[in-house]
């Protein structure tokens, strides 16, 4: 790659800055000139709509802050004078809170396309672990975050989730105390969860970083599923994917805007637009959308301790599945067996958002338990197994083989 | 220095592991205060009890107080309550033991554990869900007593379904505990302190 290689500008400044700092050389190797595989198809186009969620985030956080107040007795309020009262509040606040639902809505496509694809197989390990840590400290960032406006919901999801850690054997209950700073949620947590709300973001900024710097090693999977073999197989990535992505980003901001202007409240819970109270629980409460797969796990195990762990585990079980892949087969599109039980564990995992958002009662746990134990029985036996009995199509000898029409038709066509 | 003596170790190999190892001790002392800072400050360590006058409590009436933050059920248990709460086996109870602050740890989760000063109609307890800690609906769940099609006692975690009989022991769902009874005491025939 293009790593240490010093481009010589024309423009006098440009070169005298790079010969002290090469960052337009970096620039132009890993943004402009960076060979891209040509065959890349839409679902290539999520990372950079994360980014521009990320910068999104970061943007209307800090500007919320100037206007939010981190205590128990004002925080609820002061989140609404943000929505009456400070200019174009409204709109930011929402852009915010929809921006949450839209930044996983994002990720999960991007985490299936690197399913379907087989994008965390090898060379690509560590560049798919450091997603999975970036989906982590995304949801950790998502959960403080939702505590903050202080409703109803806010500190309910305060109590179960920091609750999740008091079944850790013999230390759990002081680790809550640590967390709580108090025998219970109150004010002292509020302040914490502000903190690390600020924080964690620009922790992402730096993992996001290190994420294409992985990527960049090895250059990017296409959904064909073999490695680039010739500048044939390849495109710069300005402008061809700099504006396929562009194109993707606007059409994903015009679904942003539709909820954001047209059903803000569409994705949250109205009860979290009651003030919290620490005596009274929601009659059903449930986290946000994108944590309802988990929550189904969660509850689908009648033992407090193992279902932590399984909730945890569905998520860590992801940081061994390159390990746990045996065909060497990247792409689903060369894989039919494997391509069915890519379908079914999309499927299974919409059933257990379905079931996360229904009470924990008569056939909903039934449903919830077969589809918990279909979610491991995925990652743990069938795709081992696949990748052992599976017989792939044949793979093409290239990106270009597939991709572009044989030579004899290029002729037959001049 | 010859390669021979490298191996063995050297004085220098030893000034730069001694010199590692306080430099790690001292870091791990310098994180301490970073760590402990979280944990309950000095004006939630002033451990506040409060006072409860249960006279106005009438039978089959049930109070919230909030105490440390949390709420403390008090129930006025009717005799059927008490009467479903003494005939349960000990073997069929999820949780054996009494979790009464006033008891010593182990003791058995028997009815008249779960109150103090022998008191049964009486009912004091976290209504902290042991589970994750929601607060627990009363007159709700599979463990109530129907006295004149009225469902009395038992409760009821919304968050992820556990019962809790007429004594506040878990008998189905998640919850790996029966509710806490937290330290109290009579101070007069009708009134408690809590804490």
């Amino acid at each position: 790659m293009a790593e240490h290689e010093r481009v010589e500008f024309k423009n006098p400044v440009a070169r005298w800055f790079d010969s002290r700092l090469p960052i337009l050389s970096l620039a132009k190797g890993h943004v402009i000139d960076f060979p891209t595989p040509r065959n890349l198809n839409y679902f290539w186009t999520f990372g950079g709509i994360l980014a521009v969620m990320l910068v999104v985030q970061i943007v209307t956080g800090v500007v919320l802050v100037m206007h939010f107040t981190p205590h128990v007795d004002f925080a609820f309020d002061s989140i609404e004078a943000i929505r009456r009262d400070v200019n174009y509040g409204n709109i930011i606040q929402k852009m915010h809170t929809v921006g949450a639902s839209m930044f996983f809505l994002a990720v999960y496509i991007h985490i299936f396309r690197g399913l379907y694809y087989g994008s965390y197989k090898p060379p690509r390990e560590v560049l798919w672990m450091i997603g999975v840590l970036i989906l982590l400290v995304m949801m950790a960032t998502a959960f403080l975050g939702y505590v903050l406006p202080w409703g109803q919901m806010s500190f309910w999801a305060a109590k179960v989730i920091t609750n999740l850690f008091s079944a850790i054997p013999f230390f759990g209950d002081s680790i809550v105390t640590w967390l709580w700073g108090g025998y219970s949620v109150d004010n002292p947590t509020l302040n914490r969860f502000f903190s690390l709300h600020y924080l964690l973001p620009f922790v992402l900024v730096g993992l996001v970083f290190l994420h294409i710097w992985a990527l960049h090693v090895p250059g990017n999977n296409n959904p064909v599923g073999v490695e680039v073999q010739s500048g044939q197989d390849t495109v710069p990535f300005h402008p061809y994917y700099t504006l396929k992505d562009t194109y993707a980003i606007v059409v994903f901001l015009l679904l942003f805007a539709a909820f954001m202007f047209f059903a803000p409240d569409y994705l949250g819970h109205p009860i979290n637009y009651a003030k919290a109270d620490p005596l009274v629980t929601p009659t059903h409460i449930v986290p946000e959308w994108y944590f309802l797969p988990y929550y189904a796990i969660l509850r689908s195990i009648p033992d407090k301790l193992l279902g932590v762990i399984a909730m945890f585990g569905s998520i860590l079980v992801l940081f061994a599945l390159p390990w746990l892949d045996t065909s060497k087969v990247r792409s689903a599109n060369y894989r039919p067996v494997y391509r069915q039980f890519f379908w079914l564990l999309v499927i299974d995992s919409i059933l257990l958002g379905i079931v996360g958002s229904n009470p924990p009662e008569g056939a909903w746990l039934t449903i919830g338990r077969i589809a918990t134990a279909y979610y491991f029985l995925h990652f743990l036996v069938i795709v081992p197994l696949v990748g052992f009995l599976e017989v792939p199509r044949p793979v093409p000898a290239s990106i270009s083989a597939a991709v572009l029409p044989p030579r004899s038709e290029l002729r037959a066509a001049e | 220095m010859s390669t021979a003596e490298a191996a063995e170790g050297t004085r220098r190999d030893f000034l730069y592991i001694a010199t590692g190892a306080v430099g790690a001790v001292g870091a791990a002392f310098a994180l301490w205060p970073f760590i402990d800072q979280m944990n309950p400050d000095a004006s939630v360590r002033a451990l506040a009890s409060i006072e409860v006058d249960l006279a106005p409590v009438a039978v089959g009436q049930a109070i919230t107080v909030k105490w440390r933050g949390n709420p403390v059920f008090i129930r006025h248990r009717t005799p059927p309550e008490i009467e479903a709460a003494k005939k349960v086996p000990l073997d069929d109870l999820v949780d054996g033991d009494a979790r009464n602050a006033n008891l010593p740890e182990r003791a058995p989760a028997t009815d008249e554990n779960r109150v103090v000063g022998g008191k049964e109609n009486m009912l004091v307890m976290l209504g902290v869900c042991t589970h994750l800690g929601c607060v627990p609906i009363g007159n709700e769940g599979d463990y109530t007593v129907l006295e004149n099609n009225v469902k009395m006692g038992g409760w009821f975690c919304p968050c992820h379904g556990s019962h809790y009989d007429t004594a506040g022991r878990i008998r189905k769902g998640p919850a790996p505990e029966n509710l806490h009874v937290p330290q109290y005491a009579y101070i007069s025939d009708t009134k408690i302190r809590i804490g």
